[in-house]
């Protein structure tokens, strides 16, 4: 086990980590913010993913085509909250579980409609398809870099808006508490959908940034979604913060578990023992972690509310 | 959950009436159904990651009874298509409603093995004969081996056995192999080191499925290989190859692959990127036979595509199925007959010489081709030369069948 292989393997972490927390900071905001358990938002990463790959199949460049995605996906966000997910935040969480799931199946199947059943695979950028030499012998694919990089800034620019502007105030304020948020007058509808829109913004971007790393295709979302779900449980609701540091740790522990479990376990077990150990006890190791989280600290690491 | 659940618990219930009613059906008139038309059961992997190899084995099907003007052995067909989304439990209700409710006369189109293995008993009980026109798990050319059971692309080591011949051939030392964790996975390593017998430096065994190799290429880097085996089909191979490139790789590390790994639908989406990568295949669109010619030719001008081995091997499962409903006079119903027919199987491969070993799977040539460009610049495969000459699988003595 040598440096290089625990550098590769930290830094593909800090990209599976930070892609996830693009996620899940629009949705702990929402969930914060708003209380509404909003179980298509990773449709919206779906959506963001196929814009852009529909703005590259019309001929964008890669950087038009992401900034499309972002565009087209925010301003659906903010048509969903306004028609629709307005009316459900006075509601309980099962009819917000039930409208937000229906809106998975419209969307899949919407874009099943629009694209087809068959996955659309994206290439990356050609001037970033090759690898960088970080260190020497430490080669890095450059788009990864990229990934890491956007990421990074992302949560640096998320993190100022919080804490520094009084939209970020508002946001903080009606996390904490929103009833008195609003009665002191903050434009609680202008706010719902403008972090909506953020959100929905959010999802897009890391739609269209693992696009080419994935593949685009229908149900795309859903597998995210959980993941995306025990980062906000694990990070504490409402939090950007607790996203943040969710995020890293899920991905850490999912990308160093999947092949140091599997190299710890081959000394002592056969080859398909162990890959077949190894995976499975990866997948159980995020929800250990969540349960630990949870155990000593039932609001998550970051509690939003007081 | 719990009302979707509710729906298919109740069909059951009604199953056994309707089997009945149609079993009178048949015993009232029994020669009317025989000779209108054969039915055709086309359960495929049409969504998700894994869909270009069925649509390929669905087109290259089509295309073989277009060009019988519509029939199959001088019966009409009709090609019922399902989508097993590469799932086994939804294929199980699929291939239920094909057999009960369509009472398809043949079923084919199934890619993946553990789909297959899911399938097949059912398949078998209902007494359809199945022609695989991929799926070619070793359960069924060895002890499980099956009278209903044809496979008319190749068992699933074949392809694997001869990359390993030629990576040990070629002087390759310490080699990196890396499939999914399912039964075809590990018939694949199998057959790998059953003619590799140099040092394995790692194995690596992934979900079925995955799309992101990062931690499995820092794993491979780490390891030091001269040459890496890759089992990945569909979008798994498609993605891997990007990464590999992109990781930077491919400059000291060559890559193997079976055929399906470097074919038609993996070279559309990854490009020049897969220049010089070996692979191994028992069918290739370059063979020189006048089968494969008008194939190609018309799979071009149908589709506007070069077909990959999966399309290949979808029309020969058309052919193969057309000339056994031939050689039985259209009378599809007499199951020995029809059985022993396609046991014959007096078709015209696309890949020339094939016949049927007694586990009813191919004894046949296995070539070795590399990616180049060919004269109009098109990235495509080019045929090397035989690597094995009429090979059979490694699981045929274990099966009773004679």
């Amino acid at each position: 086990m040598d440096a290089i292989l625990i550098a590769e393997q930290a830094l593909n972490g800090l990209q599976f980590g930070l892609m996830l927390f693009l996620l899940a900071a629009g949705l702990t905001l929402v969930f914060g913010i708003m209380d509404l358990i909003n179980l298509a938002h990773g449709s919206l990463y779906m959506v963001g993913a196929y814009l852009a790959a529909a703005a590259i199949a019309a001929g964008a460049s890669f950087l038009v085509a992401v900034l499309a995605a972002i565009a087209g996906t925010a301003l659906l966000g903010m048509a969903l909250e306004v028609t629709l997910l307005r009316r459900l935040y006075q509601r309980d969480h099962l009819s917000q579980v039930l409208a937000t799931f229906a809106l998975i199946l419209m969307l899949n199947e919407g874009v099943r409609m629009i694209w087809g059943e068959q996955p659309l695979m994206l290439n990356t950028p050609a001037s970033l398809s090759g690898p960088v030499e970080l260190l020497p012998g430490l080669m890095y694919p450059a788009y990864r870099l990229l990934i890491i990089g956007v990421g990074l800034a992302v949560a640096v620019a998320l993190y100022l808006l919080v804490t520094r502007t009084r939209w970020g105030m508002w946001v903080r304020a009606g996390a904490s508490n929103r009833a008195m948020t609003t009665a002191m007058g903050v434009p609680a509808d202008r706010l719902f959908t403008a972090v909506f829109g953020v959100g929905a913004a959010l999802c897009a971007l890391a739609g269209s940034l693992l696009g080419p790393l994935l593949a685009v295709q229908v149900g795309m979302g859903e597998s995210i979604l959980i993941l995306a779900f025990v980062v906000i449980v694990i990070g504490g609701i409402g939090s950007i913060r607790g996203a943040l540091v969710g995020s890293l740790l899920v991905g850490l522990v999912d990308t160093g578990s999947r092949t140091l479990l599997p190299a710890a376990l081959r000394q002592v077990a056969s080859p398909e023992l162990a890959s077949t150990l190894g995976p499975s006890i990866a997948a159980i190791l995020i929800y250990v972690l969540m349960a630990a989280v949870l155990f000593w600290k039932p609001r998550g690491l970051f509690p939003a509310r007081g | 959950m719990k009302k979707p659940m509710k729906k298919p618990s109740k069909s059951p219930a009604f199953l056994p009436v309707l089997t009945a009613a149609s079993c009178t059906a048949l015993l009232a008139v029994p020669a009317a159904h025989a000779a209108d038309k054969l039915k055709v059961g086309m359960l495929s992997t049409l969504s998700g990651a894994g869909a270009g190899l069925g649509v390929d084995i669905r087109d290259g099907f089509a295309l073989a009874v277009k060009h019988n003007g519509g029939k199959l052995g001088g019966l009409p067909v009709e090609t019922v298509v399902a989508d097993d989304q590469q799932n086994p439990e939804v294929a199980k209700q699929s291939a239920e409603r094909l057999l009960k409710r369509d009472k398809v006369d043949v079923m084919t189109g199934i890619v993946f093995s553990n789909v297959m293995l899911a399938v097949g008993p059912g398949v078998f009980a209902a007494q359809v004969p199945y022609v695989s026109a991929n799926a070619g798990p070793s359960q069924y050319a060895g002890e499980q081996c099956n009278p209903y059971f044809f496979n008319v692309a190749w068992q699933n080591d074949n392809l694997h056995e001869a990359i390993g011949k030629t990576v040990m051939d070629k002087g390759f030392k310490k080699v990196v192999v890396l499939a999914p964790n399912y039964p075809a996975g590990k018939d694949a390593v199998a057959g790998f080191k059953r003619y590799y017998k140099g040092a394995v430096a790692d194995e690596i065994y992934t979900k079925l499925g995955q799309l992101d190799y990062a931690a499995e290429l820092a794993q491979a880097r780490a390891a030091k290989p001269d040459a890496m085996y890759i089992f990945l089909p569909g979008g798994m191979g498609i993605n891997f190859i990007k990464q590999f490139v992109g990781a930077g790789l491919s400059k000291d590390i060559t890559l193997f692959g079976p055929g399906f790994s470097a074919d038609e639908d993996v070279i559309k989406a990854v490009g020049e990127p897969m220049l010089g990568m070996f692979n191994s295949s028992h069918w290739a669109h370059d063979l020189d036979n006048p089968a494969n010619k008008r194939f190609v030719a018309d799979f071009v001008k149908e589709y506007g595509r070069l077909p990959s081995l999966y399309a290949s091997q979808g029309y020969d499962a058309a052919q193969l199925i057309g000339a056994a409903v031939r050689d039985v006079k259209g009378k599809v119903e007499d199951r020995p007959a029809l059985l022993k027919a396609l046991k014959a199987a007096k078709f015209d491969s696309v890949r020339g010489p094939f016949r049927f070993n007694h586990n009813q799977y191919p004894i046949q040539d296995y070539y070795l081709r590399v990616i180049t460009k060919d004269a109009q610049g098109r990235v495509t495969n080019r045929t090397l030369g035989r690597i094995f000459e009429q090979h059979a699988d490694a699981y045929a003595p274990q099966c009773k069948m004679k």
